[in-house]
């Protein structure tokens, strides 16, 4: 019943959809997804974000959630606000070109391959990243550490929430288009 | 803006204190939650924030510096009780016309767009209402009445999981397009997870923990290590509650600032609204609270 009047309000290009057990703070979870829809082109410049009446009316959070999460947005350039009429895509993230990618994914495919060959397993690979990556960003002391952890999990591309989130804007952009 | 404001604040039933020396500033625009054990204080305390029961000892304040219960408090409160009384024999219209003459502030128009959202037939009597439809009906008639700040008891214990999330969603709507100041008690603490951005927490008649919810989280971790080391960190940082095994320890510790290094050795990870709650409560002289009247977190004694 709810489900069916969102899509009927919904004029949103994306839908939002949150990962309870991903530990990621659920305002970064909005932000991630945004980023997310962005570089899999579900968003594009001059669309419109779902309103914070929206987001709260589906998801159930604070509002305050969702204006911490635009901001953010609006911060790192990505969107802007016009007064009444809503948040806007504005940029998009900045991406390496596909080569630097590439070698990128090069690069730790083989060290996969070396941390496999050395006896550790797939949660033992995440776990050391993760710390790995925590350590990185402690050094570069960009992120307050009371939100480390959770920014530099936040940032690592988890399986389970990016499938959430591809299915979500996959489904959102279906229904945006029809 | 102070939504609720009380310093010395008790109440005294027979010879039990539900409540003793409360002293809360809760600062407009939040949502809050009130959270606690059964027998806690909590309903206590609602009940005196909107003028059901008067103190025992010490004041209460709402909006500004009205006193809790005065008329002018009692415009811009409405408050819901537990499991959403209503009049079970009267069709919804009626229970609207009831709710319209017994309050000054009504907004009948925007009672009749809500319960139309919610496809809440105005001709059904409410007791053949779902258990769902009745507290967004309780709901619809706290918000027609345009409050500055809604306090609502309890108001998910009695919901299926649907009707929570529905609920739960209304009312951030709600506060969304109004603004308005929300408190609400629940023991459920994952109820309250993502809705909260303010927390109480009581215990023993006590508040025990009162501040931002995004503030107690960036100044709570969990520190992990060796439990051989955990006497010393614990001499040194503001312990909260130690969970130790052989020969390792969790400590929830409370920084001083947000920037507190790590102990080497340690790992720190955040902490979880749930498992920040159930640390205070499993620790009755660990205290969070903010302003001069703070008692810093008490180093408590290290449990085996």
């Amino acid at each position: 019943m709810t489900i069916d009047k969102q899509t009927e309000v919904e004029r949103a290009a994306i839908a939002f959809r949150l990962d309870p057990g991903s530990g990621v703070p659920t305002y970064l979870q909005l932000v991630q997804q945004v980023e997310h829809a962005l570089r899999l082109g579900y968003l594009g410049q001059g669309d419109r974000l779902p309103t914070v009446k929206e987001v709260v009316s589906s998801l159930a959070i604070n509002p305050n959630t969702v204006l911490k999460a635009y901001r953010e947005l609006e911060h790192k350039g990505l969107a802007a606000g016009r007064p009444g009429q809503g948040t806007f895509v504005q940029g998009t993230p900045g991406t390496l070109g596909l080569g630097e990618l590439t070698a990128l994914r090069k690069t730790l495919l083989a060290w996969l391959r070396t941390a496999d060959a050395a006896g550790l397993d797939e949660a033992g690979m995440v776990a050391l990243f993760t710390t790995a990556l925590r350590d990185f960003g402690g050094e570069r002391g960009v992120v307050p550490p009371g939100q480390r952890s959770h920014d530099r999990r936040g940032g690592t591309p988890v399986p389970g929430a990016r499938d959430g989130s591809r299915g979500q804007a996959g489904r959102a952009t279906a229904e945006g288009v029809a | 803006m102070n939504v609720i404001e009380a310093t010395g604040l008790g109440k005294r039933y027979g010879r039990a204190w539900a409540l003793r020396d409360a002293a809360l500033a809760i600062p407009a625009g939040h949502v809050v939650a009130l959270v606690g054990p059964n027998g806690a204080g909590k309903t206590t305390l609602l009940y005196m924030s909107v003028g059901l029961t008067g103190p025992t000892a010490g004041r209460i304040t709402v909006l500004g510096s009205e006193p809790a219960g005065s008329p002018a408090a009692l415009d811009q409160i409405a408050f819901v009780a537990q499991d959403a009384p209503l009049y079970r024999n009267l069709p919804v219209a009626d229970m609207l016309h009831l709710t319209r003459n017994l309050n000054r502030r009504w907004d009948q128009q925007r009672a009749e767009a809500r319960l139309s959202e919610l496809s809440i037939p105005l001709d059904r009597k409410v007791g053949k209402l779902s258990v769902g439809q009745q507290a967004q009906l309780a709901l619809t008639l706290a918000l027609a009445r345009r409050p500055r700040l809604l306090v609502l008891d309890e108001p998910l214990s009695s919901l299926d999981p649907v009707a929570r999330h529905d609920f739960m969603a209304s009312l951030m709507a709600a506060v969304a397009e109004d603004g308005l100041s929300v408190v609400l008690s629940s023991h459920v603490i994952a109820d309250l997870e993502r809705v909260a951005d303010y927390l109480i927490v009581l215990s023993h008649g006590q508040v025990q923990v009162a501040g931002e919810v995004e503030e107690l989280m960036a100044f709570h971790s969990m520190l992990t290590g060796p439990a051989a080391a955990a006497d010393d960190l614990a001499e040194r940082l503001a312990v909260v509650h130690v969970r130790r095994a052989g020969t390792q320890a969790h400590l929830l510790v409370r920084n001083s600032g947000p920037a507190e290094p790590v102990p080497p050795g340690w790992e720190a990870n955040p902490v979880g609204l749930e498992e920040l709650v159930l640390a205070y409560l499993r620790e009755p002289g660990a205290a969070a609270l903010p302003g001069p009247t703070a008692r810093a977190a008490q180093r408590t004694g290290v449990t085996a």
